[in-house]
């Protein structure tokens, strides 16, 4: 089934280059141990190690600028109430051999350097480390369980115990009597999530530091109860060890570490990370956002589409989308009962685009949902839009007709056609999500003279139409399907 | 938090840090001058072993082997522990350090000269699931990094135990034989985790067999864990375990 459209040099050369940065940001996005992801007044920000942080307009394109005073490492970040609260590692980690950590918190109102409110407090200390316990005060992680307002700090690295300890959501300062508690070993940057309750206990595993080598990956327990015990997938304590795949090297980027998620809205999550090495940009510890899944209560990375042509498949039924033109039939028919079984046996080609394109209109055609018949008119080439314009973890894509430059794109009229040529404009671009069940949001980048955000939907089983995002249903789901 | 060590009070000394990610176990090991472990004098074992008895002694709820000869870390300096391929490390493991290393089943306090060091063998009791070398090393103020340890122990077998696996997780590397036999190797930079690395499947014979076990590390915190699984995974429990 080598359908797949021949591309031009041009085309070819584009997707070389975006294939390398697909998988990572685009920018300067060069970062190590990214704080969560925070969006401030519209723009989105991470705090890494050695003080600073990147900032991106659009979260796709990052670049440097965010400040953070203290130095240290591996900070974590958290809006609550309408403040933001930074928690970082001063020494420990074994910087300069000691493993004396301290973890420290600040406040600021407002992440945006240029914004006259932005001033840190103080910073407070909430726990420490000697430097011959069993633990290593660096690496803390937040979380403000939804369901009783509890602010929690999980810290650590190898050397010793992950430890939990209580904060105060008022004043990011140790609650008063609160004991750690040990809750992993063998992990860093650990970080924790509630879900469906389930408390999740994400650590980095392997190798750090060590560019392409570096065997960082990213694992997971859970819990019923905060405090653990955090069990991976076949019971196993991560007291003991434990832990659950999340996300490991793939393609040109090796050692993910440092996990933080971002809801963004109901079945739309992303994960935040950074990679040890992306060997498309100089091997360097790059930022790393992929979707968020979650299969069978577990957390696991998912993927950006990766550029090529694809089936575009409807959860609501499993049809295709496709362009409203004349289905054209392929040589032959069925062959008929009572022949001789002993006939040479010989391929028959696929139908080509040179097939069937002098039949369908110049103009613009509509688009509809029909049974896949791997044919032309079904086929759809998706790479990163040329204008480098993203969102939160991806870029916009240009989706047309394999082999040809006929675009999908929106109408004023919250509908979907295809155009002759891709032009660029706005309605032209696509944002394509993998939601949390593994299924894919497609919204084009605009609806023309509307401001509403709406996605490519399955109004019936043969019928698309622009409107409102659900996830509960699978009229709002599709799939990308490589045949 | 259970079992921390307790300390002089120490000048913490503040490093102002500006690299990236320093904080993993490729860190060098020679960058110690800000080490408090340096400047404590208490130290101690007690925390985490025992000496080791004769009374009877069972593998705990979960199977793990607690009961072990455990010799005074060998020196082995390396600075990162990306060294250990698989090669490296068999060839670091079958290296003669001392007489009879393949054979012998040591005693308590036995001595044994390695180069220039004179090392001696501790019969101990892990008080949990997991022996600890690093602190075993710390806590006899023997080098804690650039390390190789070896660690010995009987298996006490009521009856023959065919298809049963050794199961191993180690901090970093590390190389374990069943009666003279080799039966799991763990190579490359190693976090201790339950399970980790199981041999093809073994027989206890009834009675005696000896486990012998080698252990080495660069900056890590060293330790493993040993249990013997069932063919159904389940471990076993049903067995004595003595240093003798």
């Amino acid at each position: 089934m080598k359908s797949r459209i021949k591309i031009s040099g041009i085309t070819a050369l584009l997707s070389f280059i975006l294939t390398g940065t697909v998988a990572a940001q685009i920018g300067k996005p060069f970062i190590h141990d990214p704080s969560t992801i925070m969006e401030c007044e519209g723009k989105y920000y991470t705090f890494g190690t050695g003080g600073g942080g990147l900032i991106s307009e659009d979260g796709w394109t990052w670049n440097g600028g965010a400040v953070r005073p203290g130095g240290g490492a591996a900070p974590d970040a958290m809006k609550i109430g309408d403040r933001y609260l930074v928690v970082y590692g001063a020494t420990g980690g074994g910087l300069g051999g000691g493993h004396n950590g301290r973890i420290l918190t600040m406040w600021n109102k407002t992440l945006d350097p240029q914004s006259p409110d932005f001033k840190y407090t103080e910073a407070i200390l909430v726990a420490q480390s000697d430097g011959i316990e069993d633990n290593d005060a660096i690496d803390p992680g937040l979380l403000l369980d939804p369901t009783d307002g509890r602010l929690w700090c999980c810290y650590g690295t190898y050397f010793g115990f992950i430890r939990l300890i209580e904060l105060d959501p008022k004043t990011g300062k140790r609650m008063e009597g609160n004991k750690a508690i040990d809750i992993a070993i063998d992990c860093e940057a650990t970080d924790l999530e509630y879900r469906d309750g389930w408390y999740y206990l994400l650590g980095t595993h392997g190798t750090c530091c060590d560019g392409a080598n570096s065997t960082y990956n990213i694992v997971v327990g859970r819990s019923r109860n905060v405090t653990g015990p955090y069990l991976d997938n076949m019971g196993r304590d991560m007291l003991t060890g434990g832990g659950k795949m999340v996300l490991a090297a793939g393609g040109r980027v090796m050692g993910p570490g440092h996990f933080g998620r971002v809801i963004l809205e109901d079945g739309v999550e992303k994960m935040s990370c950074h990679f040890e090495a992306d060997l498309d940009q100089s091997g360097r510890s790059t930022l790393g956002i992929r979707p968020l899944l979650w299969k069978n209560g577990w957390p696991v990375a998912g993927e950006n589409i990766k550029e090529g042509t694809y089936e575009i498949e409807s959860e609501r039924r499993g049809y295709a989308l496709e362009l409203v033109v004349d289905f054209v039939r392929m040589a032959g028919g069925m062959r008929g009962f009572g022949r001789n079984a002993n006939e040479p046996i010989k391929p028959v080609p696929s139908q080509e685009l040179a097939d069937v394109i002098d039949t369908w209109p110049t103009g613009n055609i509509g688009v509809r949902i029909g049974d896949y018949m791997t044919r032309p008119h079904q086929k759809w080439t998706i790479t990163a839009a040329p204008d480098s314009s993203g969102y939160l973890g991806a870029p916009y894509y240009k989706i047309v007709i394999a082999g040809t430059e006929r675009a999908l794109a929106a109408t004023a009229d919250a509908e979907v056609i295809t155009v002759p040529e891709f032009t660029g404009a706005p309605e032209q671009l696509w944002r394509i999500d993998q939601l949390t069940d593994g299924t894919y949001r497609i919204m084009p980048k605009v609806v023309p003279n509307s401001d509403k955000k709406l996605a490519l939907i399955s109004i019936g089983d043969s019928t698309p139409t622009l409107a409102e995002f659900d996830m509960s249903s699978d009229n709002s789901k599709w799939n990308f399907r490589a045949h | 938090m259970n079992n921390k060590l307790k300390t002089l009070s120490l000048a913490v000394v503040a490093v102002i840090f500006t690299g990236l990610g320093l904080h993993a176990q490729t860190v060098p090991s020679g960058r110690q001058m800000d080490d408090p472990t340096k400047r404590d004098t208490v130290r101690s074992i007690a925390a985490y072993f025992i000496p080791a008895t004769k009374s009877k002694k069972t593998p705990d709820s979960q199977g793990f082997i607690q009961r072990w000869l455990l010799l005074e870390p060998i020196d082995k300096p390396n600075r990162s522990n990306t060294v250990f391929t698989d090669s490296y490390i068999r060839e670091a493991f079958t290296t003669v350090y001392f007489p009879n290393q393949f054979t012998a089943l040591p005693k308590d306090g036995e001595k044994v000269k390695v180069g220039e060091q004179e090392l001696t063998w501790h019969a101990l009791e892990s008080k949990k699931f997991n022996v600890k070398l690093f602190r075993f090393a710390y806590g006899l103020n023997k080098q804690v990094y650039g390390v190789l340890f070896w660690a010995v122990t009987v298996v006490n077998s009521p009856q023959e135990m065919k298809n049963v696996r050794m199961a191993v997780g180690s901090n970093s590397a590390s190389m374990w034989w069943l009666n003279g036999e080799e039966a799991v190797i763990l190579s490359g930079d190693r976090r201790m985790v339950m399970d980790d690395c199981v041999s093809p499947r073994l027989t206890l014979n009834k009675g005696k067999n000896i486990i012998r076990g080698a252990v080495i590390n660069g900056p890590g915190m060293s330790d493993f864990c040993v249990r013997f699984l069932d063919e159904k995974g389940e471990p076993i429990k049903d067995i004595t375990i003595s240093c003798e």
